[in-house]
């Protein structure tokens, strides 16, 4: 019954010698079966993509709902990621800004100045005068006739102490108590503060993304679920005939993990669309406060790395919430 | 090729389909599987294919006890199983030759060799020339030499078939018959669930007879 053809024994017959038979049609056979396998899989994957398109609007509905899903995790690891090479940018001699008493002399000042600069941090100490500062002030806040009409002066001279790179947060906190004890001290302002802010910011917001990612991941993995069982149901048919002639579970759950692998992709797909979108609005703004700040810092996107990733989450996302929800209705379509 | 060895059947909420039931079918026989409706015959084609279990007694095919098979290998022993249904189980998603593909592309052939033994049953079915049209634009008699095709396809050592003249008028049932009879030649074991006293008498073939889930019969009709 199973005998080989005629036409594959005479192309061994010419080949082969006779011992060598047996396992060369062994071979043909396994061969073969590989060939198939990889068959069903490039016809499983075309197939899904083919369901796919048949019905584009509903597949464009689910490919939002998971587009914006992926698209707003995403977008928050973009801001934060920005405002890390914000932070980065910065060039980390943390400054102290020492304000005197104002009726200060400028011989305590000038003392004051040389206790500073002798502190084993101090990197260099700068002095702005009243008038200095107000020049500054005026400057840049183009209030000048406002501030022209004030009687005197009301900045306090300060001492600009720039420390060196490496100072610590322990040193930091010694340092202050230290200039606070100094009698012509009014007031210390360390700018290192918000840096440290701004990292602990950065900290929370990569933890909220990644949270938040889980959760949206979650969404999705619901969201195809849910479509795969629907299309499970509307091929309940087909499902019990493989299942009659032989298809094992593996060979039914196939074209599901397909469709759930493009959907995935598919979604994917637009949350980068989505992303782009968001961050061409975004980047108006960016820039004119980037300019407001004279920096030349622009808005980064993901980057094609970032977007490769994006992706792959979103197809395996899409894969385990098909495999989900075929492991959860195939096992109910038996053949009665 | 089967073997039952007082089988017995009984449905959760008690309803015993079948009781006691023992025939053996040998490689490359032929026999009739008869009885009136409610008697048995698709619960015992369904014992035969794992649709459903035994829950007493034995059911061998090919020497393996069906009880000790896992859901795991339930595919695999149906693979060895030919089925042809009443109403065809034909997919009107695809086309006919698709449809016959169907237990190749289940099994793993390559394109090529799937597309040589789908065109060698379509032949044996005469139906060479219809295997890019649609099952659903073929008759009644057509669409079930579709199912027949599908069934021997990937020569399985056993044929089952459930009514498969049920809706077919006699002359078509007769050249189903003879194609079944051509198998049985062949050395495949066919079992035919049937209703149609005429038309197994006319075979002359064993008969298998279920009365209330237990075996009355077991021999070649005698001529009416």
């Amino acid at each position: 019954m199973l005998k080989p053809t005629g036409q594959s024994t005479s192309k061994i017959a010419r080949n082969r010698s006779q011992e060598d038979r047996g396992a060369v049609s062994r071979r043909t056979v396994f061969s073969d079966r590989l060939k198939g396998y990889w068959a069903h899989h490039k016809h499983s994957a075309k197939d899904s993509w083919g369901r796919l398109l048949a019905e584009p609007l509903h597949s464009l509905v689910t490919g939002l709902v998971i587009a914006v899903a992926l698209a707003l995790p995403a977008l928050l690891f973009v801001c934060v990621d920005n405002l890390q090479v914000l932070g980065e940018r910065w060039d980390g001699s943390p400054q102290v800004s020492v304000f005197v008493n104002p009726r200060a002399k400028p011989i305590v000042i000038e003392k004051l100045q040389a206790q500073l600069e002798a502190l084993p941090a101090t990197k260099s100490v700068e002095y702005v005068s009243p008038e200095a500062a107000l020049e500054e002030f005026e400057v840049q806040s183009q209030l000048g006739n406002a501030l022209r009409s004030l009687e005197s002066n009301p900045l306090p001279p300060a001492l600009i102490l720039t420390l060196s790179r490496d100072v610590e947060a322990e040193a930091l906190s010694g340092l202050q108590q230290t200039l606070d004890g100094m009698s012509a001290v009014d007031d210390v302002v360390f700018d290192q503060a918000w840096v440290q802010r701004l990292q602990e910011m950065l900290r929370l917001g990569e933890t909220l993304s990644i949270g938040l990612g889980l959760l949206l991941a979650l969404g999705v993995v619901l969201v195809i679920g849910n479509t795969i069982r629907l299309a499970i149901e509307s091929r309940r048919e087909e499902i019990v005939v493989i299942k009659l002639v032989g298809g094992t579970n593996a060979f039914v759950r196939r074209p599901f993990l397909y469709t759930g692998v493009w959907y995935g992709l598919g979604g994917g797909v637009l949350a980068l669309g989505l992303l782009f979108i968001g961050l061409q609005f975004m980047s108006g703004p960016a820039d004119s406060l980037a300019e407001l700040y004279g920096s030349n810092f622009t808005l980064q996107g993901l980057g094609f790395g970032g977007g490769l990733v994006l992706l792959l989450i979103a197809a395996v996302v899409g894969w385990l919430g098909s495999w989900l929800a075929v492991g959860r209705h195939l096992g109910d379509i038996e053949p009665s | 090729m089967i073997r039952f060895d007082q089988v017995s059947k009984r449905y959760p909420g008690g309803y015993e389909a079948l009781t006691g039931v023992s025939f053996e079918l040998a490689r490359g026989e032929m026999a009739f599987l008869t009885g009136p409706s409610g008697a048995g015959k698709s619960t015992l084609l369904k014992l035969i294919m794992l649709m459903e279990r035994a829950t007493q007694g034995q059911v061998l095919i090919n020497n393996k006890n069906l009880g000790r098979l896992s859901r795991r290998q339930i595919p695999y022993l149906r693979r060895q199983i030919g089925v042809v249904f009443q109403n065809h189980q034909l997919l009107f998603d695809r086309s006919v030759y698709d449809n016959v593909a169907l237990p190749l592309v289940i099994e793993g052939y390559s394109p090529r060799e799937a597309a040589r033994r789908v065109r060698a049953a379509l032949d044996k079915v005469g139906l060479l020339s219809k295997e890019k049209l649609n099952p659903i634009t073929l008759s009644g008699g057509e669409q079930q030499r579709v199912g027949i095709a599908r069934a021997v396809v990937n020569k399985p050592a056993l044929l089952l078939a459930d009514e498969p003249t049920g809706n077919l008028d006699p002359e078509l049932s007769a050249e189903i018959m003879t194609l079944f009879q051509q198998f049985s030649d062949v050395g495949v074991g066919v079992l035919i669930a049937s209703h149609d006293i005429a038309l197994i008498r006319a075979m002359k073939r064993r008969v298998l007879g279920l009365k209330d889930g237990r075996l009355v019969f077991d021999g070649v009709l005698p001529d009416a």
